[in-house]
């Protein structure tokens, strides 16, 4: 009968479950011959195989040549600790009957803090040499296979020993075919749950303060017939983590772990062990340990309990796992923090560093060992929430928050509320236990801007943008930005913003016209944007300046303190004088105070992107030495050529057109001087200088630059309506707006554009009016970024740019390839609003750093200069 | 410019004409690289003739033909330094140099076939220029340049500065002046050749669009004349300097000098770490103070007592060897003088050296040779882009860190992130700071009273205000420090250059109890359960209260 064929033969070789951890290193044991590929090829991926003779064929040719052996390990073993490093499974296909091949191995797999886990095929030697000699592309000398035997035999006892986690041997060619592969997920790995989550700082045995909490953040609590709380529910089904350190110290640890085992038990908690934990539990099994730091407290009270009790606590402490993974890897928590190459990854030091987190080696003051601050380097996107070492109070520091506010020191119980990022704490109802040390230290790296690094801006990168993808910066211009910033920039704390630069409208063909407002009107017509608003382009130089409603509120965000600062596109201090910095920024300020911005708003403090005037202020030494040099040069030497000509040709000389075109000529460095000159006037403090704001940027936990320029213009206004003082600092933009489907609207604001630059003005800034627009693609899917802005620069303003007698080469400078700039006026428009958006979000220094410095890269692209 | 000659009816003015090559009567056209020159005369006499050559510079041409290699992408011109808004249209520049060569080439060389005898002989000569850019650059410009220069060739000289723009008389004068030059007697060979040399000297400007061979024929031209010059080496110096410019324009790269513009600043004002001078005049950027405002030392052949550079070296040297440092950083190493006294001593066996300053690093490797020593000289040094505001992992792990003339190039504000990026997160065993004393300026007489050892010093420190600073460094991050005078000491002001010594306190190992596990090689491990397979140890950590 087929089917009981069938049967026996399935009962023979019953199929043999070999767990293999989803992140681990997978070591194949076995002699040539028997059937690790093969094994390999049909439990894993191709690309999860490493084997030797791939090696040895990649270093030498020759898949055979045993010459080749030591590169090819060494290859092979380079690319494991790729894999590893990556977080990949990783198999190694190799004999490895030989102590020393394994011991490598375990020594990378512990290197990446993966599991090494052990899959022998203990084939018999006379099968193996078989199966050699009937391949035709290996001969092995017949000694090879018994020695290879040998050594396996030798090895297979002592396997767990060598460091294996997991050992599966498998005997005879049966059990090799029958066995099958089951992947397994790491102990610590939760990502499925995705919370609610509310995460409890250290308790220490404050179970009152605890009751408080869990009832605040909406628990109710289940108490027992004695009245002692055993469980605690939220109506909503969050889920409370506990980052350890439930013991020690406090006055009532038996009812803290009561709770918390009790939540834990019912579904309700997750707990990580603290170090407070394992020592406790180290002792209750009868383990030597040092009884201090509180223990004591614990293992007397502990001893007022049930021996039953005791054992429920010995089998909690022993079942926890050092750290978890949550919220698909998005949060992470460890008892002492954990830097991100240990998330997720399995090792004896990835359980220490959560327990205890790393010192230097050295001590402080008090003797107790100083902290490695882990913190600081810490660049993941997983939110890490830890505890163990008590602050004041619990803040971010590049996206890891510490949680032990100590309350069992008479300070407080703090809990975070995921994913809403809200703290909630209680006060200690009193000192409980005397701290060693004053609870005055910082979380590391909280201050002094500490938590930016190299690594952040140097060398080629690639900014990640929400609104225009992949942003790419060169390495040169990297450096070059390097060079700026450290030597010339303000605090990159307070430098959370850096102008985009704007392109300017495309190249007119009209007569005498370089630009012109038709050319932008009709770019945006083209892109699908109806409503435009063209604002007054100021005779400045630009200023993004950050107001503080008061002296204390940029500490509290930027962790700087004073009024605000003012800076240039390049982010240097716009104003060498402090004084005359904190007179504008007051002027700003009071006029913000007054126009109900701040409380409107939310904020203790605004970004802004203004014109400074006059462009003198900053630019006099350029003025001097390039414009008015120009100027003095064309002065003194046109007049003479004009005299030597008409000299000449009251000899009779024929120079009418040598004579006319040098008449132009001085006639153009005559209105090139005016155009400067319009730019220029003197300032004497306050007096003189001219604030024109016209955007604002950010105010507390929100990007306002996105927000359409008509509310900008209606703050902005309000904003220049509140300036006081005998002589106003803030000046309004002048603006008209677009309809670019009217014909009426549009020439209307040509005529706007004309009358302005008619009078000497420098032109205009055309923008979509609802600010942040995308073109639209079939079926309405949404395309790439309209450009935000255009300029259209004034006829004289452009002999400033173009030289005095520019429109004598019109032909020749239309000429102008736009294509460069309107990409980089793109992409940096992009990582400014990203650099705002990570600034809204509460993101770490460095996130918002990194898309400012982008800026400042791409700012040194070439591209003519001109446009 | 015009010529302008005297003359009478036997020896008629007019005789210009054939020196020149130029037809009084006519008004030619020439074309020249930059543009058109035009020669007519606005007099012909007997008594009086005057040549004018008008050169008209196309600035479009000159910006478009500028931007050579530095093409940027999608043909726009990519030379940030080449201006549209630029003098050379007005200006009596080098650009009316080269063009004298094209215009007047057989006057130049004296050749006259019609009239043999006229070359030969000196005539009365006065020469206008209406506007002629004489850059101080540091040598003290305008009318006095210009009488430095043609005095001594036996003009006389009227230099009138003009002001650059009356409508703003407190910016003083602009870089150019009117110029005459009268001579009773002097060949015009000799005058041609003369303004062919001295007009690019006096220029002194950056000339990115004067080919390297126009400016050899250049100082070809002085043969015969520049070398009884009493300021030939000034006209050698600054000829050399506008090579340099040259090689910069179209060698460096241009990221700064666009990040510069961008803000409406002076290149130099940004790209200002390595000095521009060439290498051969001896730039010694930290000697600012000893040699003021460009004056040379009167006689450098003689031995000289060491420079307060090279003393500040050597202390820097006494203090490593204290310390017994063997790998050094070298943290802000600018052009590697430090790193090339430091790989003499074969005890230094790891050298770092870090600088912004990517121009700084070119230059330090070339002085260095860094790619001709030989394979173990050259794996004793690094050098490495890196900014001091920032942490660096690359700075861990050094004996020492060396700080030389660095912090006073750095904002007070922005002092403690280097602060902590070096002492606490880089945290060598050693550390040597050396900074100016303020209190010695007064001692440089070279030095305006209240200003400055360099245009880049963010501030200078007395000696009081620099121990602060140690002290409070040194407590902050677990170092002890001790202060010495560097160079000669003055009663009352002290020594130029303060140095402090850093060490870091030697802390034991943390006291075992609190001591988390550190060994992560040695079996037992720890897992968080117990493998399937069972025989695997779950060992707790030894271990216990770390706060």
């Amino acid at each position: 009968m087929t089917d009981a064929t069938v049967d026996a033969t399935t009962e023979s070789t019953a199929p043999r479950l070999l767990p293999v951890t989803d992140v681990s290193l997978v070591v194949l044991i076995g002699t040539s011959g028997a059937g690790k590929s093969t094994f390999a090829r049909r439990h894993f991926l191709p690309t999860q195989v490493v084997s030797s003779d791939f090696c040895r064929g990649l270093v030498a040719d020759d898949e055979n040549d045993q010459s080749a052996s030591a590169e090819a390990f060494d290859l092979l073993h380079y690319i494991v600790g790729k894999r590893l490093a990556a977080g990949r499974l990783t198999v190694v296909d190799a004999t490895n009957v030989q102590p020393e091949a394994r011991r490598q191995l375990v020594r990378i797999a512990r290197e990446h803090d993966v599991l090494p886990i052990a899959i022998v095929l203990d084939v018999p030697p006379g099968v193996c040499a078989e199966r050699n000699r009937s391949r035709p592309d290996r001969q092995l000398p017949a000694h090879v296979i018994p020695r290879q035997n040998r050594e396996l035999r030798r090895s297979l006892r002592g396997l767990e020993r060598e460091g294996f986690r997991k050992v599966h041997i498998l005997r005879g060619e049966a059990e090799v075919a029958a066995a099958e592969v089951v992947p397994e997920k790491r102990y610590n790995d939760l990502r499925h749950l995705t919370g609610p989550f509310d995460v409890v700082g250290d308790i220490h045995g404050c179970r009152s303060e605890l009751e408080t909490l869990l009832t605040r953040l909406g628990y109710s609590l289940t108490r027992d017939a004695e009245g002692r709380p055993v469980d605690a529910a939220h109506p909503a089904g969050r889920t409370a983590v506990f980052v350890g350190d439930l013991v020690d110290r406090g006055p009532d640890t038996p009812g803290v772990l009561r709770l918390v085992m009790g939540m834990v038990a019912a579904g309700h908690a997750i707990c990580v062990p603290g170090n407070h934990e394992n020592k406790l539990g180290r002792a209750m099994d009868g383990k030597k340990v040092t009884v201090s730091h509180g223990l004591k407290e614990s293992l007397d009270q502990l001893a007022g309990e049930s021996e039953e009790f005791r054992a429920e606590v010995r089998e909690f402490m022993r079942g926890l796992v050092s750290h978890y993974l949550l919220d698909g890897g998005a949060l992470v928590v460890s008892h002492a923090g954990l830097p991100e190459k240990y998330h997720g990854r399995n090792s004896g030091r990835v359980r220490s560093h959560a327990l205890y987190g790393e010192t230097t080696g050295e001590t402080d003051e008090y003797g107790l060992p100083v902290r490695y601050p882990w913190a600081e380097e810490y660049r993941g996107r997983a939110l890490v929430v830890y505890g163990h070492t008590p602050v004041p109070t619990a803040g971010f520091v590049n996206n890891t928050l510490c949680l032990d506010t100590g309350c069992v020191f008479g300070g407080s119980l703090t809990a975070l509320r995921y994913p809403e990022r809200e703290l909630v704490s209680v006060e200690a109802e009193r000192e409980w236990y005397a701290p060693v040390r004053p609870l005055i230290t910082d979380a590391p790296g909280a201050r002094e801007g500490r938590p930016l690094d190299l690594a952040d801006v140097a060398g080629r990168r690639i900014v990640e943008t929400r609104l225009h993808g992949r942003v790419a910066v060169r390495e040169e211009n990297a450096a070059a930005a390097l060079e700026v910033m450290s030597r010339f920039a303000l605090d990159p704390r307070l430098l959370a913003y850096l102008p985009p630069t704007m392109a300017p409208s495309a190249t007119s063909r009209r007569d005498g016209y370089l630009e012109h407002p038709e050319e932008a009107f009709l770019a945006y017509r083209a892109d699908g944007v109806r409503h435009l608003v063209c604002e007054e382009k100021h005779m400045g130089s630009r200023a993004v300046l950050l107001v503080a409603r008061d002296g204390a509120a940029l500490e509290r965000r930027f962790g700087v303190a004073g009024p605000g600062a003012i800076w240039t596109r390049t982010g240097r201090a716009f104003l060498d004088d402090d004084g005359l910095t904190a007179a504008v920024l007051g002027r700003v300020r009071s006029a913000a105070e007054r126009a109900g911005l701040f409380e409107e708003l939310g904020t203790d403090w605004l970004l802004l992107d203004a014109e400074l005037m006059p462009w003198s202020l900053k630019a006099v030494e350029l003025l001097r030495r390039q414009y008015a040099a120009v100027g003095a040069a064309a002065g003194a030497a046109l007049p003479e050529v004009l005299s030597a000509l008409e000299r000449a040709a009251g000899r009779g000389l024929d120079l009418a057109d040598l004579t006319a075109r040098q008449r132009q000529r001085s006639a153009d460095a005559g209105a090139f001087t005016e155009a400067y000159r319009r730019y220029c006037w003197p300032t004497e403090g306050l007096s003189g200088i001219r604030l024109a704001p016209f955007q604002l940027l950010a105010a507390e936990g929100a990007n306002l630059a996105v927000r359409p320029h008509d509310e900008h213009l209606a703050w902005i206004d309000r904003l220049v309506a509140a300036d006081d003082g005998e002589e106003p600092v803030l000046h309004r933009t002048g603006r008209v707006l677009v309809d670019t489907e009217d014909e009426a609207s549009t020439a209307a604001a040509t005529a706007w554009w004309e009358e302005l630059t008619g009078a000497g003005g420098e032109g205009m800034v055309v923008k979509p009016l609802a600010s942040l627009v995308r073109t639209t693609r079939g079926e309405g899917r949404p395309g790439g970024l309209v450009q935000p802005g255009m300029k259209v620069r004034g006829r004289e303003y452009l002999r400033i740019i173009y030289g005095p007698d520019y429109t004598e080469h019109l032909d020749r400078l239309r000429q102008r390839s736009l294509g460069h700039k309107r990409s980089l006026a793109l992409r940096e428009y992009a990582l400014g609003l990203e650099a705002l958006d990570r600034l809204a979000a509460g993101e770490p220094l460095w996130r918002v750093h990194e898309p400012v410095f982008a800026v400042l890269a791409l700012e040194s692209e070439p591209v003519d200069p001109r446009l | 410019m015009s010529i302008s000659t005297t003359g009478s009816a036997e020896d008629p003015a007019t005789d210009l004409g054939f020196l020149l090559h130029k037809h009084p009567g006519k008004v030619q056209r020439f074309t020249t690289s930059h543009g058109e020159a035009h020669v007519f005369y606005p007099e012909a006499g007997d008594e009086v003739c005057t040549a004018a050559l008008l050169l008209d510079i196309d600035p479009v041409a000159l910006v478009r033909k500028g931007r050579g290699d530095g093409r940027g992408r999608g043909g726009s011109p990519d030379f940030a330094l080449a201006q549209y808004v630029n003098d050379r249209p007005y200006a009596a520049s080098s650009l009316l140099a080269v063009a004298l060569r094209t215009v007047f080439r057989s006057a130049m060389k004296g050749a006259c076939p019609a009239r043999p005898e006229l070359p030969g002989r000196a005539r009365p000569l006065r020469i206008e220029l209406p506007a002629v850019p004489a850059n101080g650059a540091g040598e003290g410009g305008g009318p006095a340049m210009v009488a430095r220069l043609f005095e001594p060739l036996g003009w006389r000289v009227e230099a009138v500065a003009i002001p650059l723009d009356e409508s703003f008389p407190e910016w003083g004068d602009s870089r150019y002046v009117r110029i005459a030059l009268v001579s009773e007697a002097v060949r015009l060979a000799d005058a041609l050749q003369q303004l062919y040399v001295l007009l690019p000297v006096l220029d002194g400007a950056k000339h990115y669009w004067v080919a390297p061979d126009e400016v050899d024929k250049l100082l070809a031209a002085g043969e015969g004349w520049l070398a009884a010059h009493p300021e030939r080496a000034l006209i050698t110096r600054r000829y050399l300097a506008r090579r340099w410019s040259l090689t910069r324009a179209a060698m460096e790269r241009l990221e700064l000098a666009r990040l510069a513009e961008a803000d409406d600043r002076e290149v130099e004002e940004v790209d200002n770490a390595v000095d521009d001078r060439p290498e051969e005049e001896g730039a010694r950027p930290e000697e600012e103070g000893t040699q003021g405002s460009g004056e040379r030392p009167a006689e450098p052949e003689r031995p000289r007592p060491p420079s307060l550079a090279e003393q500040r070296r050597a202390a820097i040297l006494d203090a490593l060897r204290e310390t017994g440092a063997a790998r050094v950083a070298d943290l802000g190493c600018g052009q590697g003088e430090l790193i090339g006294e430091l790989l003499k001593d074969a005890r230094f066996t790891g050298i770092l050296g870090v600088d912004v300053s990517v121009r700084a690093l070119q230059a330090a490797s070339r002085k260095l040779r860094l790619d001709r020593l030989p394979e173990r000289q050259a794996a004793r040094v690094t050098l490495a882009q890196g900014a001091l505001t920032y942490t660096d992992a690359r700075l861990k792990g050094f004996d020492a860190a060396v700080l030389c003339e660095v912090i006073e190039h750095l904002d007070l504000p922005r002092l403690p992130a280097l602060e902590y990026a070096v002492f606490g997160a880089a945290r060598p065993r050693a550390v040597v700071v050396t900074t100016p004393n303020a209190e010695y300026n007064v001692r440089w007489e070279s030095l305006p009273a209240g200003t400055v050892r360099h245009a880049d010093h963010r501030f200078e420190w007395s000696r009081a205000e620099f121990g602060a600073w140690a002290e409070k460094v040194a407590a902050a991050y677990g170092y002890t420090v001790v202060l010495r005078p560097v160079g000669p000491q003055d009663e009352e002001v002290g020594a130029p250059t303060q140095l402090a010594l850093f060490t870091a306190t030697v802390d034991g190992p943390a006291t075992a109890v609190d001591a988390p596990p550190t060994a992560v090689d040695a079996p037992p491990i720890t897992v968080d359960a117990p493998a399937t397979t069972g025989a695997a140890t779950t060992t707790t950590p030894e271990g216990g209260e770390p706060r």
